[in-house]
């Protein structure tokens, strides 16, 4: 038993922490919010020249072949610096999924060392979701019918283009149509392969939530250091002081919740899903608690298109819906917890 | 990271489990908050003792089994699975020990841990007074150097349990110039000392809980002093530290509420669903409790491998207490209309022990420092705001 990561793990978030605040501040984030396409090629090169996109894929198609712990950490930082781009779409979700199409090894010969080298970006279509992002963009999508998976280019798609006032968000409406050149996977393999797809993007999505709940806290904590009012900083203030507090609680209890069920991601432990579902509600939690008291400790300044708080309180909002709404990830734990027999109770939390 | 157990922690598991199935009582002990309960659990204190279960912790010397927080984790999902009594001398045994090894000498640890241990010794905690709740800092109670004693002299109130207890831990100003956290020194004493008035305070649960302590001129011998005199702010806030952090609510408590608590819910669904909060309060509670196990795995992993406990110890206490009522407040609310009768009321039911609990756990987010305390902890020494 040990609830920790290790040395190496946490020197590489760190070494892209200090990448990341170095080339996605702000000003810059603002600037590509403003293009057409929401998306700077220059900041994907960069990702990729970190490692970033080789992350999951395996080092037979040249990549560095880590997995989900080492992507919760890494989601935790794109989240705090808000990065606009769906990086973990294609180098998490569709390297996972492609990786495990076992039959089909062209597709992944075609594909995964393209993830790897930054050259590629896939979306992926789950119908949990109503829109896929990054669809414009993607060279290929990966998309659900009746648990198959399917493998479609970009130019066989229509796309409907949804503006969202989270702006490096960039949703579509997909319309294709299935054929046997598209099914990559049956669907007695597609349904844990989705499962698993599902499973994945709603813990990045968790992740990216605790560094964005992060974020906003530290904002607040900064403008409550700076901002005077009757002659002091308002943050010596208890009221003030409080609302920050309760947000530093959420954090703290929602990233063990998060970092257990990355690791059972990892291991294959059972109840994963029920773990994730939790994982998600507790980070969207926490990341809508912390976007509601920063906008407070704020004051007007958190109302303004200036200060640099809706950037990431917009992000919290969008992403509490995205891979499962609250009632979707409740269902799920109500199923395990409701169920006959279930395991629960002291001595059942590693079982 | 590996979250298994290895086989060794399971067997250690299979051990306590099978242990507290021989050995647990079979019938609740009545309340440690009257006489004959308190007996009660001094002797269920001493029967833990005799197969060395009292203080899994601790070093095998002085009555414990040299145990790790991982294991003391397995040993307390254990004890609270099988329904196992309350530990009438938890202030001793998992604030007071910790501070002893810490700050005590070898002679003191020799004198005091092992008649902890059994029971013989239930201690009893001294450190509010009429002006000094949240700010412990204001404590008056004056203990006065003369020779190899101090002669003490003030008053200590919310004392729990010291009715029926028989040590008390507290602090004392022994320097009469000095203000705030200077000048304070941690002393131990008897409770049968001359000079010593008890006065048992009723709680609203109708209780003997507390007590108000009056010392008037007590003698102590100066070697029943913890560490430095003026050093008591600094052991104190150590004890204080072990209290919201890990060693006073160990996850398995909340982990078997909340299961009782999706059982009651179950038995009541069909009514319990005209109100659907009362399923979201519910998942909650399971949430909750699973969330708080896990910070506490982490924390233990984290003192494992060299790691303090800091200012995360109020995050503890904020959350252990607001789940508690989160769930207490649930069960009643399931209960519906029996939920305020006692439970000897011939209509009681299934009413149980909900409504001791619940009340029991308006009292959390007070003790060991108020929840208010805590957030201006979190908020200056974690999250560095400036002080008011």
């Amino acid at each position: 038993m040990d609830f920790t990561f290790e040395e190496q793990q946490v020197a590489f978030r760190d070494a892209v922490r200090k990448f990341l605040m170095v080339e996605a501040a702000p000003e810059l984030l603002r600037e590509i919010w403003e293009t057409e396409s929401g998306r700077s090629r220059e900041l994907r090169a960069k990702l990729a020249d970190q490692g970033l996109t080789a992350l999951s894929v395996p080092e037979e198609f040249g990549g560095i072949g880590l997995g989900d712990l080492d992507w919760v950490l890494i989601n935790q930082e794109l989240g705090y610096y808000a990065i606009p781009d769906s990086l973990s779409d294609t180098a998490y979700l569709a390297a996972w999924l492609l990786n495990r199409l076992s039959s089909d090894v062209s597709l992944k010969k075609k594909w995964l060392p393209k993830i790897a080298s930054g050259a590629a970006r896939i979306a992926v279509g789950h119908p949990v979701n109503p829109f896929v992002a990054d669809a414009q963009l993607a060279d290929l999508l990966l998309l659900w019918r009746d648990d198959e998976v399917h493998a479609v280019p970009r130019e066989q798609v229509k796309l409907g283009f949804n503006p969202s006032i989270e702006m490096s968000r960039r949703l579509y409406q997909v319309e294709w149509t299935p054929s046997d050149a598209t099914r990559v996977a049956p669907a007695r393999i597609g349904k844990d392969l989705w499962e698993g797809v599902l499973n994945r993007a709603a813990l990045a999505v968790s992740a990216q939530q605790l560094g964005l709940a992060q974020r906003m806290l530290d904002l607040g904590i900064d403008h409550a250091a700076q901002r005077k009012q009757f002659g002091k900083p308002i943050g010596s203030f208890q009221a003030v002081k409080h609302h920050l507090a309760d947000v530093a609680v959420k954090i703290e209890f929602a990233k063990p919740v998060v970092f257990r069920a990355a690791q059972s991601l990892a291991t294959g432990a059972p109840g994963v899903s029920v773990q994730v579902s939790h994982a998600k509600l507790a980070a969207g939690d926490a990341a809508w608690s912390s976007a509601r008291q920063s906008m407070q400790v704020h004051g007007a300044m958190g109302y303004t298109w200036e200060a640099d708080l809706q950037m990431f309180m917009k992000r919290a909002w969008a992403l509490d819906a995205a891979w499962g709404d609250r009632a979707f990830h409740k269902t799920r734990v109500a199923q395990h917890i409701l169920a006959e027999g279930a395991a629960l109770g002291p001595g059942e939390t590693f079982n | 990271m590996r979250l298994e157990y290895t086989e060794r922690q399971q067997r250690f598991r299979e051990e306590v489990r099978q242990w507290l199935e021989q050995n647990a009582p079979k019938q609740p002990l009545q309340s440690f908050d009257t006489e004959e309960g308190f007996a009660e659990h001094r002797a269920w204190e001493a029967k833990l003792a005799a197969g060395r279960w009292s203080a899994v912790t601790w070093p095998k010397e002085v009555g414990g089994r040299g145990c790790d927080l991982i294991e003391w984790l397995i040993f307390e999902e254990e004890y609270w699975r099988a329904g196992t009594p309350l530990r009438v001398n938890q202030n001793g045994i998992f604030l007071l020990a910790p501070t002893l090894m810490e700050y005590g000498t070898e002679a003191q640890k020799q004198r005091f841990l092992p008649r902890m241990a059994t029971g013989e010794d239930v201690w009893a905690q001294g450190w509010s007074e009429p002006g000094a709740g949240s700010d412990m800092a204001a404590i008056r109670s004056k203990a006065v150097r003369k020779g190899d004693h101090y002669v003490i002299s003030g008053q200590k109130t919310w004392s729990t349990r010291a009715v029926w207890a028989d040590w008390l831990f507290g602090l004392f100003r022994t320097d009469p110039e000095s203000s705030r956290h200077h000048g304070l020194t941690f002393i131990l004493m008897p409770l049968n000392l001359p000079g010593i008035t008890i006065r048992p305070v009723k709680q609203l649960n109708g209780q003997t809980g507390f007590a108000e302590i009056f010392f008037d001129e007590v003698k102590v011998p100066v070697e029943n002093r913890l560490a430095d005199e003026g050093a008591g702010w600094q052991v104190a806030m150590a004890t204080a530290g072990f209290e919201r952090g890990l060693m006073l609510r160990s996850p398995g408590r909340f982990q078997q509420t909340a299961k009782q608590l999706v059982e009651l819910y179950q038995r009541h669904r069909e009514k319990a669903d005209a109100d659907p909060s009362v399923r979201d309060a519910v998942l909650r509670s399971y949430m909750d409790a699973e969330a708080y196990t896990l910070a506490t795995y982490r924390t233990a992993s984290r003192l494992a491998k060299g790691g303090q406990i800091g200012a995360e110890a109020s995050t503890n206490k904020i959350f252990w207490s607001e789940l508690d009522l989160l769930m207490h407040e649930t069960a009643m609310r399931i209960l519906g209309a029996r939920a305020e009768l006692m439970p000897h009321a011939p209509a009681a039911g299934d009413v149980g022990h909900w409504l001791d609990g619940f009340l029991f756990a308006q009292a959390g987010p007070i003790y060991a420092g108020t929840n208010e305390i805590q957030r201006n902890i979190i908020a200056e020494r974690m999250l560095g705001l400036p002080r008011s």
